[in-house]
């Protein structure tokens, strides 16, 4: 497979009100690899994604998809764009209204005209393959945490997308269950070309799937590389993270002033 | 689908009774069916008061609605009161004689125009004008007649 | 505007006194300009996708079922009581001038120009409009709108457009059924209770109530709130803070709003109208 570059990301930079989210980051996501972006709680994976689908705004910067740059297309184009993209939200976001089936029937039912035969052997293949055929009849009301994301797994490959986005696919899954999506994740990368991004803590997991890393921090990318490359890497904030050390350069903390000057500030 | 099939019923049934609901308002409630334009012709009068005489008022003729006040202005000639009205082409042989006054449904009632039907082999037709009118009892003018004739009759 | 807005926020320093209250209510217009601005944008971008809401009849006629037939009993039932109450004021009054059979007319008039339009537009908020907001307020807290956009599919066209017609069709719907009670409850009392004559009672109301003037107008109102109605719901569960307390004061504001300019805009439409 050639080292295309799928997504592109150009000196991005977004606000949250006061707060720089990203600061000037620039990545590149080769096509048809998996992509792993990690990072502590709170540094804006989920951000980076909803950026990549076009959800939310830069402040400056662009970011091209196929060519195209996501936040210069016009509402019509975007959509056309979004049908070759899956997208697992970290809280699974199934539809409440409707049962299993009918969550991952659901984009089959928009978007295609299959007879209704076809549309349930495919619902049925996609949730064998996360091992909730037998779930088919529930409400997302009766799923548990994990359950849920794997309906929402199954609902995003549906289409078939051509690139898939894993917001944390595996918090909250059981040891087993997490091989099972690790090796569905690289199954599917490998057998349909697929493009996918993966944003998790599970740095194990991840890196057995990964061929590409990228470690985000206080609004920068604080190392990237080959899986390899990051693991010989030097960084001590890549070390500390990849590793799980307590005590490091990488923040734990949500950006504060330290104790003494805030507590002279409430003097005032 | 059951789910879909069963809303579908229901909607049906709601759009039914709405539309039940517009019917009895339409006939049983309001003057729709007068409202319908019938065939009419168009006549006038002029009166030297019309009193609390409205638009849309009824045009009666032996306590029968034959039409109904379309407008009431000022003629700029005379300077009383035209009143138009628009009279069913049922009640096309009027003669045009006849008179028009302005009357009121009980002590308190709305205000209407009778029309008294005169001899002449002549019928009113569209733009006709009654030659004889009557206008309405103004209160105060019949309590002030009243006032002149009794200091009449005590001197 | 925005910048003004932020540099507000970024002030919110608490001034004493007389100046405090001058920059507190600079600092509350000052946002709901902005929010009446969020809330044109989105009507704006919500017109182009109304026309899809007829195009997919399954999601108009759910919306109708939820907005609609959810809402009968309690329409039917007010309609009912309230064409009671009236008729039986009504004659409480028009016994004492000998007109008793005026009752009919009196009835059905102010069901029609006020109270039809009115209280079911109340109801409709307090049933449906509140529903409404939580619903699409929730929607965006649990991300199922994200979800949405993310498998290509509009929300504007998916969800917002279906509900707003729904909205746009069920209540004047509602409100003819309301009347339509209303009126029998008030034949019921009269006619059926209190011994007017029927054949007086539907002919007075059938010489005093007119089409264009009383019917057509009252149902004019009641698309006119209709709009306002789906409108404030729609953009106050667009525009929830995505927790339960935002979404719990979205759906109080969608009631108090709609209220409030239910009346308002009535007292307009009643000044124009008659
Ligand atoms: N709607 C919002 N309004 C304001 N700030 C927000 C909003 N959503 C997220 N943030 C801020 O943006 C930052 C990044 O959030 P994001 O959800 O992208 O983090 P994350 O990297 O996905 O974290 P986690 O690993 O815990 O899921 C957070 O620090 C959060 O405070
Ligand atoms: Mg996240």
């Amino acid at each position: 497979m050639s080292d295309q570059t799928l997504i592109e990301i150009k000196d991005l930079t977004f606000l949250r009100g006061e707060r720089k989210i990203f600061d000037g980051i620039s990545l590149k996501i080769p096509k048809g690899k998996v992509t792993a972006i990690m990072g502590p709680s709170g540094t804006g994976k989920t951000t980076l994604l909803k950026l990549i689908a076009g959800q939310l705004k830069p402040d400056s910067g662009e970011i091209w998809v196929e060519g195209e740059n996501v936040h210069k297309l016009a509402r019509k184009k975007l959509y056309g764009l979004r049908r070759k993209m899956g997208m697992l939200f970290q809280s699974g976001a199934l539809l409440t209204d409707l049962n299993v089936f009918d969550n991952v029937a659901f984009p089959l039912r928009e978007h295609t005209k299959l007879p209704e035969e076809i549309i349930n052997s495919l619902v049925d293949m996609k949730l064998q393959a996360v091992g909730l055929r037998g779930a088919k009849n529930l409400m997302p009301s009766q799923l548990s945490g994990g359950m849920s994301r794997r309906v929402a797994l199954a609902r995003g490959i549906a289409l078939d997308p051509e690139m898939i986005f894993y917001d944390e696919p595996f918090v909250g899954q059981d040891p087993i269950t997490m091989g099972v999506l690790v090796e569905l994740i690289s199954k599917l990368n490998h057998s349909l070309g697929l493009t996918s991004v993966v944003v998790s803590h599970d740095v194990n997991e991840v890196l057995s799937i990964a061929d590409y890393v990228c470690v985000i921090s206080e609004g920068k990318i604080i190392a990237e590389g080959s899986k390899e490359e990051i693991l010989q890497g030097e960084s001590e904030y890549v070390n500390q993270f990849v590793k799980g050390l307590p005590d490091g350069p990488v923040p734990f903390h949500y950006p504060v002033k330290p104790y003494l000057s805030e507590s002279d500030g409430a003097v005032n | 689908m059951q789910r879909q099939l069963k809303i579908e019923i229901w909607v049906g049934a709601f759009v039914l009774m709405s539309i039940a609901a517009l019917l009895m308002i339409a006939l049983q409630v309001s003057n729709f069916s007068s409202w319908k334009e019938k065939p009419s012709y168009q006549v006038s009068a002029l009166f030297d008061n019309v009193g609390g005489l409205k638009v849309r008022a009824p045009v009666k003729m032996s306590g029968v609605v034959v039409g109904r006040v379309t407008s009431i202005g000022v003629d700029p000639q005379s300077f009383k009161a035209r009143v138009t009205m628009k009279i069913d082409r049922t009640y096309n042989e009027l003669s045009i004689d006849s008179s028009a006054s302005i009357l009121t449904a009980g002590l308190l009632g709305d205000q209407y125009i009778g029309i008294e039907i005169g001899g002449d082999e002549e019928y009113l037709a569209e733009g006709s004008e009654f030659e004889l009118t009557q206008s309405a009892l103004v209160l105060e003018d019949l309590i002030g007649q009243m006032l002149v004739k009794f200091s009449d009759s005590g001197e | 505007m925005g910048l003004l807005i932020k540099t507000m926020q970024k002030r919110s320093i608490k001034l004493n006194g007389l100046i405090g209250l001058l920059q507190k209510t600079g600092h509350n217009s000052l946002q709901i300009l902005a929010s009446v601005g969020r809330g044109a944008m989105f009507i704006m971008s919500l017109l182009p996708a109304l026309p899809y809401s007829f195009w997919r009849f399954d999601l108009l006629v759910k919306q109708i079922y939820v907005a609609g037939v959810l809402s009968l009993p309690i329409i039917l039932t007010a309609g009912l009581f309230v064409g009671m109450v009236m008729s039986l004021q009504g004659y409480n009054v028009l016994v004492d001038y000998n007109s008793e059979e005026a009752v009919g007319s009196m009835t059905a008039l102010s069901l029609l120009r006020e109270l039809g339009p009115v209280i079911s537009a109340l109801l409709f908020a307090g049933r449906a409009g509140s529903a409404l907001t939580a619903e699409i307020g929730l929607m965006r807290s649990t991300e199922q709108i994200s979800a949405l956009e993310m498998m290509a599919i509009d929300p504007l066209k998916h969800i917002y457009a279906p509900r707003f017609s729904a909205g746009l069709i069920t209540l004047p719907l509602l409100t003819l059924l309301f009347i339509a009670l209303g009126i029998i409850g008030g034949y019921m009392v009269a006619v059926g209770w209190l011994g007017v004559d029927e054949g007086a009672f539907w002919s007075q109301m059938n010489s005093h109530v007119d089409w264009r003037e009383d019917v057509v107008n009252g149902i004019i109102k009641s698309v006119a709130f209709a709009i306002l109605i789906s409108m404030i719901a729609l953009f106050q569960g667009f525009n929830a803070i995505p927790t339960s307390e935002g979404v719990s004061n979205a759906t109080t504001k969608t009631v108090v709003h709609s209220s409030l300019g239910v009346l308002g805009l009535d007292f307009v439409l009643t000044a124009v109208m008659f």
